[in-house]
């Protein structure tokens, strides 16, 4: 029963990460029709920011007085970083490409994922103590345990639960609501809601087209920063291949929940989560893929437009 | 923008600081014919470069050493690189391009690499059917020399030509698994679970290390494969945790995340202790896991003896090597280095551009009180030493514990 539990709480930990990153996805697809490739990227070099901030605050040898302010700035400045950063690209990438047929921006996303990739090796060399000097680009790299990891329940409990788990899972869940209560009843997220359904509708009702994008990016993006913070702070590692590693699973959650869909790719976030952990504890670790894309695969067949994805989204 | 144009200009400086030059090696040369070349393939891009810059560090001395010249033939050596940014690691594409290039070029008479044994199964046919002799200085899985301990067609596979071509300075994976297997029983452990990377090398390893803890009667409570690219491995850590095993060991490398097994073995509050092999022996190992992580936890074993441990002429070396390039070697720089020297011995002895006759020389290579100590090949292309070590990690650094190995010796 303690072990149901403990997976339950991996799976739920993990899943939360996936959903943040899946938000990003799921955002974009649902006004552009556009797979943004390059989001899983984004995400890796905030990830990189928050590093280096922690290195140059000095955080690993921080009391909880600093530490706290610290990592609350380091949220905002990721956050603002990815968020920039995404726009920046939509702005001079995607944007010339609005009316360009849908492949074209889909390969300049592949593009930009590269840039990223290589810039993130070059942000690994850089000469920090935090990054091992910058010798090894690619290796590697600790992020310090800044959040205690010891157990609440006492370490004589079977069950597991770290304030770690507590942070992670708490402020991923203020965070999506937040978001919900913006794109229900916001201003803008209604105007959002509006372009998803119908762009040319949306534009004829007097509503910015070109706005609604640009702040579904930089909504995106902040995420994405978001869950670079939170991901380096429960994860321990970053390296400049984690935003290929993640981007595919939030990818497959965000199509899994129903690709457009926000609930949808919080939902599929939570379900790779838990099937990964439920997949390494009864099957065997080195059968998860086969599980998570068979499962996949299972789900696309009897729903093709996903968990609680829309039945008819076709636009004429 | 500016400041992220600054940030650029300063990687690329640091990328350029780190990289050093390729063209160190090859004076003007004095006689008439061309010079003879050696050159390396090692991986150069990625967590592996660390360790194959001392590597190269090593090669770069053995050659210096002998005035860059053996008798009257000058040697230029040539430093490629057999990974690619793509991968972060060693590519089978890049090898292959490698092999083929030395191939070609018929100034070249040694052919020193690989650092990962499943790159030195895509070069070494090639090599073979040219007789070009090949050196490892790193390669330690079994089946690419030793009948019947691999594959079953292994090592014919990787000799069309029916003649040995590969010799390497390291001692293989079926000692060092055994041995590690051996230092656990000598520590007293009773159970332990083992993973490993699904790859050649590392499942190579781990096979050797259950089937001798089962034979030293040190029970095998699971073996499961990993994914190396996983995020993190939480889940199957629980799984470990509910069997409370005195050790977990990981068939794997740094490159294969090893890092990221140490650091969730203790986020799911493991008790076991930590065993890896000399896939992990280098700094960016304890870089990728934080210090803290391994203190006292994580043993590594080594095929050879750390450079600190070195006697004699072993010892002459690592302090050459500090006075040469002002940092310490890491725990590969000393087979870089002899594997420079069996390529330089052979030559001299042979006198002229023939791989015929290099690749008889290097088989019949004996260094008697050399930076090992004294060895040679046998029959297969082994190293007849078979002296290991134990390490731990304690504040950051390894530190030697124990020799291992002796009784290995003799089976």
């Amino acid at each position: 029963m303690e072990t149901i539990l403990q997976q339950l709480l991996i799976g739920l930990t993990n899943g939360m990460v996936f959903a943040l990153i899946a938000l990003g996805y799921t955002m974009v697809y649902g006004i552009l029709e556009l797979i943004n490739f390059a989001h899983g990227d984004l995400f890796m070099l905030a990830s990189f920011l928050a590093l280096t901030l922690v290195g140059l605050l000095g955080l690993q040898s921080a009391g909880p007085a600093t530490l706290v302010p610290a990592l609350l700035l380091i949220v905002v400045v990721c956050a603002v970083f990815a968020a920039a950063l995404n726009w920046t690209v939509d702005r001079l990438v995607y944007k010339p490409l609005r009316n360009a047929p849908k492949l074209a921006p889909l390969v300049s996303a592949i593009g930009v994922s590269f840039i990223f990739q290589n810039l993130g090796l070059f942000w690994g060399a850089i000469p920090l103590d935090v990054f091992g000097g910058g010798g090894a680009a690619a290796a590697p790299k600790a992020f310090p345990n800044l959040i205690s990891n010891a157990n609440l329940l006492g370490e004589e409990s079977t069950l597991r639960i770290t304030p770690k788990d507590i942070v992670v899972i708490a402020s991923s869940l203020v965070v999506m609501a937040a978001l919900y209560v913006f794109v229900r009843h916001s201003r803008l997220g209604k105007a959002m809601r509006a372009t998803a359904q119908n762009p040319t509708a949306a534009r004829l009702m007097g509503i910015d087209v070109d706005r609604v994008i640009g702040a579904t990016f930089v909504i995106g993006g902040a995420l994405a920063g978001f869950a670079a913070v939170i991901y380096g702070l429960y994860i321990n590692t970053v390296n400049y291949q984690i935003g290929y590693q993640n981007g595919l699973f939030a990818f497959t959650a965000a199509v899994l929940g129903g690709i457009g869909n926000i609930p949808g790719a919080v939902l599929g976030g939570l379900v790779i989560g838990l099937v990964r952990a439920f997949s390494d504890q009864f099957i065997g670790a080195q059968w998860q893929p086969a599980v998570l894309f068979g499962m996949l695969i299972l789900i696309l067949v009897f729903r093709p437009s996903g968990l609680l994805g829309a039945h008819s989204r076709e636009k004429v | 923008m500016t400041s992220r144009t600054l940030f650029l200009a300063a990687c690329l400086f640091a990328l350029g600081g780190c990289g050093g030059g390729s063209g160190g090696g090859g004076g003007a040369s004095g006689g008439n014919a061309k010079p003879v070349k050696i050159v390396s393939s090692l991986p150069r891009t990625g967590s592996a470069n660390a360790q194959t810059t001392t590597m190269v560090n090593g090669i770069r001395m053995a050659i210096d050493e002998a005035g860059g010249k053996v008798g009257e033939l000058t040697i230029v050596y040539e430093d490629w690189d057999d990974a690619s940014a793509k991968k972060g690691d060693w590519d089978p594409e890049v090898e292959a391009a490698n092999a083929d290039r030395a191939v070609k070029d018929a100034n070249i008479m040694a052919y020193i690499g690989t650092y990962n044994s499943g790159a030195a199964k895509i070069s070494m046919p090639v090599l073979n059917r040219a007789g070009l002799v090949m050196i490892s200085p790193a390669n330690t899985y079994m089946g690419l020399t030793k009948p019947g301990l691999g594959e079953p067609n292994e090592p014919d596979v990787y000799r069309p030509s029916g003649k040995i071509n590969y010799f390497r300075v390291v001692p293989a994976d079926d000692i060092q698994g055994r041995v590690a297997a051996e230092w656990i029983h000598s520590m007293g452990g009773k159970s332990a679970y083992v993973l490993d990377d699904r790859g050649l090398y590392g499942k190579g390893i781990a096979d050797v290390f259950a089937a001798t803890c089962e034979e030293l009667g040190i029970g095998v409570l699971g073996r499961e494969g990993i994914d190396p690219k996983a995020q993190e491995y939480r889940s199957l850590m629980t799984k470990v945790k509910q069997l409370d095993p005195d050790w977990v060991y990981f068939g794997g490398t740094t490159q294969s995340n090893a890092g990221q097994i140490a650091k969730d073995l203790i986020a799911v509050g493991l008790r076991s202790k930590f065993m890896v092999p000399d896939g992990c022996f280098e700094q960016a190992f304890i870089q990728a896991a934080g210090a803290e992580n391994l203190n006292e936890r994580a043993h590594v074993t080594f095929g050879g003896v750390p450079p600190e441990q070195l006697t004699g002429k072993g010892a002459e070396f690592v302090q050459r090597y500090r006075e040469k390039y002002g940092k310490d070697p890491e725990a590969y720089a000393v087979y870089g280095y002899v594997a420079g020297q069996v390529a330089l011995d052979a030559i001299a002895r042979v006198g002229k551009k023939d791989r015929e006759a290099i690749r008889a020389a290097v088989a019949q290579t004996h260094q008697a009180d050399g930076a090992l100590g004294t060895w040679q090949f046998d029959e297969n292309g082994d190293t007849t030493m078979k002296i290991m070590s134990g390490n731990i990690v304690r504040d950051g650094e390894f530190k030697f514990v124990t020799i291992l190995g002796q009784a290995a010796v003799g089976s």
